[in-house]
């Protein structure tokens, strides 16, 4: 164990933590914003799975990592309007529609890579941007400053949703919505508008969270890419308490472990690779068990809202 | 008259979001450059059209069924268990262990033990998701995916280490398999020369089982009184969160069974990919038989035809069968959304008395 704690491989754990929080960010602030408006939208991982397709698609067509980004945000939001079509004007059971969501996006997106391309490729993807000066800070500089701009913007869209829910109009009906959809609905709020721009605000998030992985992080796409990544986020919006400051403590627990857990691999310690992988997964399961009697969620979450029916 | 033909209508509601996840896969069909006509007629007749289709059809029907049922009963106690995936992983492993731990003892008490011990480690693999639901209040959905992460990888540690096939180690290949099942625990076949194994019938006897507990005994209507209306159900005296836990036990109970007849029945030896989707193509099946252990005889044949049919068509037309989850997953999504229609219809019956 001794050769981890070692400079070298510290501040490379650092690196590959911060690196990988960034889709866990991505996809876990933008389903606070649905589950703040009282929609569980459980569908994330097909909604990733898509725009980590389309955004690696369209980048390699057009060159442009740029163009690929927008592809994946389109997409997101048009998966967010499926699932708010289905889950807030239906009124499905939102358990099961996410559930639907998630096969869908799964199958579509193996689909459509099976189809356009078949084979593995490799793409250029969003270059790392090194912060002049911050970079330069010792050992730590490299790690926290030079990232490729999806990181950076990850950690920024933090401290800009915090303020838009708490701070801003907007926020104020978002969590009235979740809180008491009859109120809100009295005092002339539009419940469904809102939780519709919610949702899909948070397919958005999601599509560029699994774009993030296929054209920033990773640079590839493949079948079922990311691997559980977007439940885990929807575990980390429960776990932050529905704070996207708790959920970013949650992401970067999340992705320390992971990033531990790589390198014990590559240093090849003797603990089989399959339980090094295990490890986030029962971290996750300990730290719902440990935050749910903590926090309390918005009150009609899950919960569809009929106009009248109280 | 008039309320049992709104029964019916009702009833036959879900059946309408085949043809038309179907309609629009035949639209997928036609952007991907064939002919819908001829694709789904292909996984038709691969699927129902002769013995070998039709035999393999029910070869998939039955742990979709069996996973079904333990999504039922899940269901009916108001929660949702996403973990069959993970359960009919720990299933199977349980099942191999024994078998080939014990093979020497004979066929009459080794086969039901390895059953046995699949229901057990599907009960344990549900029974954690369900113990911190009723402790702790852990969402149940979140905490069953993570069950099933953490499976996949116990089953390829134990398959790669402690439960490889030696012949494998022998042969230098070391593919992640267990060895042979003895022959003592292998399902009899039912029709020769295909992989039509008697787990089929077991499977439908416990649908049966399954309908009678939940409707006809103490448990069941505790289960589904809880499942129905929690605050109802706590006033009445019924303990919530035990008869919670319980669904969840008895859901990776189930799953875990169809884990060990797979293993038993088809494969004879443990490997990878084994649980190939079942656990999630089991929840649909199960939504679709309306969430009746009756109901989900049909459907799990008619999704168990779907899976068949999708490896057909993938050869006659050049399709990805991955077409056919897309369309599972339209076929969940269209399924609740229409569920809001017969809510309320009832409703404005009830209000017009």
């Amino acid at each position: 164990m001794a050769e981890l704690f070692t400079l070298p491989v510290l501040v490379g754990i650092l690196y590959s933590g911060i690196r990988l929080a960034t889709p866990y960010l991505f996809a876990a602030i933008g389903e606070t914003f649905a589950q703040r408006s009282g929609v569980l939208n459980l569908g994330v991982e097909g909604i990733m799975l898509m725009g980590a397709f389309s955004g690696f698609y369209v980048g390699m067509k057009t060159g442009s990592p740029w163009l690929g980004l927008l592809a994946a945000a389109v997409v997101g939001i048009l998966m967010g309007l499926l699932m708010s079509f289905i889950s807030i004007t239906m009124q499905a059971e939102q358990g099961i529609s996410g559930i639907g969501l998630h096969l869908f996006g799964l199958g579509l997106s193996s689909l459509l890579f099976k189809t356009t391309m078949g084979g593995v490729e490799s793409i250029e993807g969003f270059k790392a941007v090194r912060i002049p000066l911050l970079a330069d800070i010792p050992y730590v500089g490299e790690s926290l400053f030079n990232h490729n701009l999806l990181v950076y913007a990850a950690f920024l869209l933090v401290p800009l949703s915090t303020w838009v829910l708490n701070k801003t109009t907007l926020g104020l009906k978002i969590r009235a919505v979740g809180q008491n959809p009859q109120a809100a609905d009295t005092l002339g709020v539009n419940v469904t508008r809102v939780r519709y721009f919610c949702v899909c605000l948070g397919g958005m998030l999601a599509g560029i969270a699994g774009a993030s992985l296929s054209i920033a992080l990773i640079n590839l796409f493949q079948e079922n890419m990311t691997n559980g990544m977007g439940f885990i986020a929807v575990a980390l919006v429960y776990f932050g308490g529905w704070r996207p400051l708790g959920v970013m403590g949650g992401a970067l627990l999340f992705s320390f472990v992971n990033a531990f857990q790589l390198w014990i691999q590559v240093k090849g310690i003797n603990i089989p690779s399959d339980f090094a992988i295990m490890m986030p997964y029962v971290l996750t399961i300990l730290a719902l068990a440990f935050a749910t009697k903590r926090a309390q969620g918005p009150a009609a979450l899950s919960k569809p809202y009929e106009r009248g029916e109280n | 008259m008039k309320r049992v033909l709104n029964k019916v209508f009702e009833a036959l509601l879900p059946l309408l979001a085949v043809p038309v996840a179907f309609l629009i896969g035949a639209m997928m069909l036609l952007a991907l450059g064939a002919n819908p006509l001829e694709a789904y007629g292909a996984m038709i007749a691969g699927a129902f059209g002769d013995v070998s289709g039709l035999t393999q059809t029910l070869v998939k029907a039955t742990p979709l069924l069996l996973v079904g049922l333990g999504v039922c009963i899940a269901f009916r106690g108001g929660v949702i268990n996403i973990g069959g995936e993970g359960q009919i992983i720990v299933g199977a492993l349980a099942a191999t262990a024994v078998a080939v731990g014990f093979k020497e003892w004979p066929g009459l008490v080794l086969l039901p033990l390895c059953m046995l011990a699949g229901v057990l480690a599907g009960a344990m693999w549900g029974g954690v998701p369900g113990i911190l639901k009723a402790r702790l209040g852990v969402n149940e959905i979140l905490s069953t995916v993570m069950m099933n992460a953490i499976a996949v990888q116990l089953s390829n540690y134990l398959l790669r280490g402690p439960m490889i096939d030696p012949k494998e180690i022998e042969a230098g290949t070391r593919i992640a398999q267990s060895a042979l099942l003895p022959r003592s625990v292998w399902l009899a076949r039912l029709v020769p020369q295909t992989l039509l194994h008697s787990g089929a019938i077991i499977a439908v006897v416990l649908a049966v089982v399954v309908f009678i507990f939940l409707w006809r005994t103490t448990i069941g209507y505790r289960i589904r009184a809880v499942g129905l209306n929690r605050d109802a159900a706590k006033y009445a005296g019924i303990n919530v969160p035990f008869y919670q836990a319980l669904s969840l036990i008895l859901g990776g109970a189930f799953a875990g069974l169809a884990g060990a007849i797979e293993v038993m029945g088809v494969q004879h030896r443990m490997m990878e990919n084994l649980a190939s989707g079942y656990g999630f193509s089991g929840i649909v099946a199960a939504l679709f038989g309306s969430l009746h252990p009756l109901g989900s005889i049909p459907a799990s044949v008619l999704f168990g035809g779907l899976l068949v049919g999708a490896d057909k068509m993938q050869r006659a037309v050049q399709v990805p069968s991955a077409l056919i989850d897309t369309l599972l997953g339209l076929v969940v999504l269209l399924v609740v959304g229409s569920q809001v229609i017969s809510r309320r219809r009832a409703h404005r019956r009830e209000t017009r008395g």
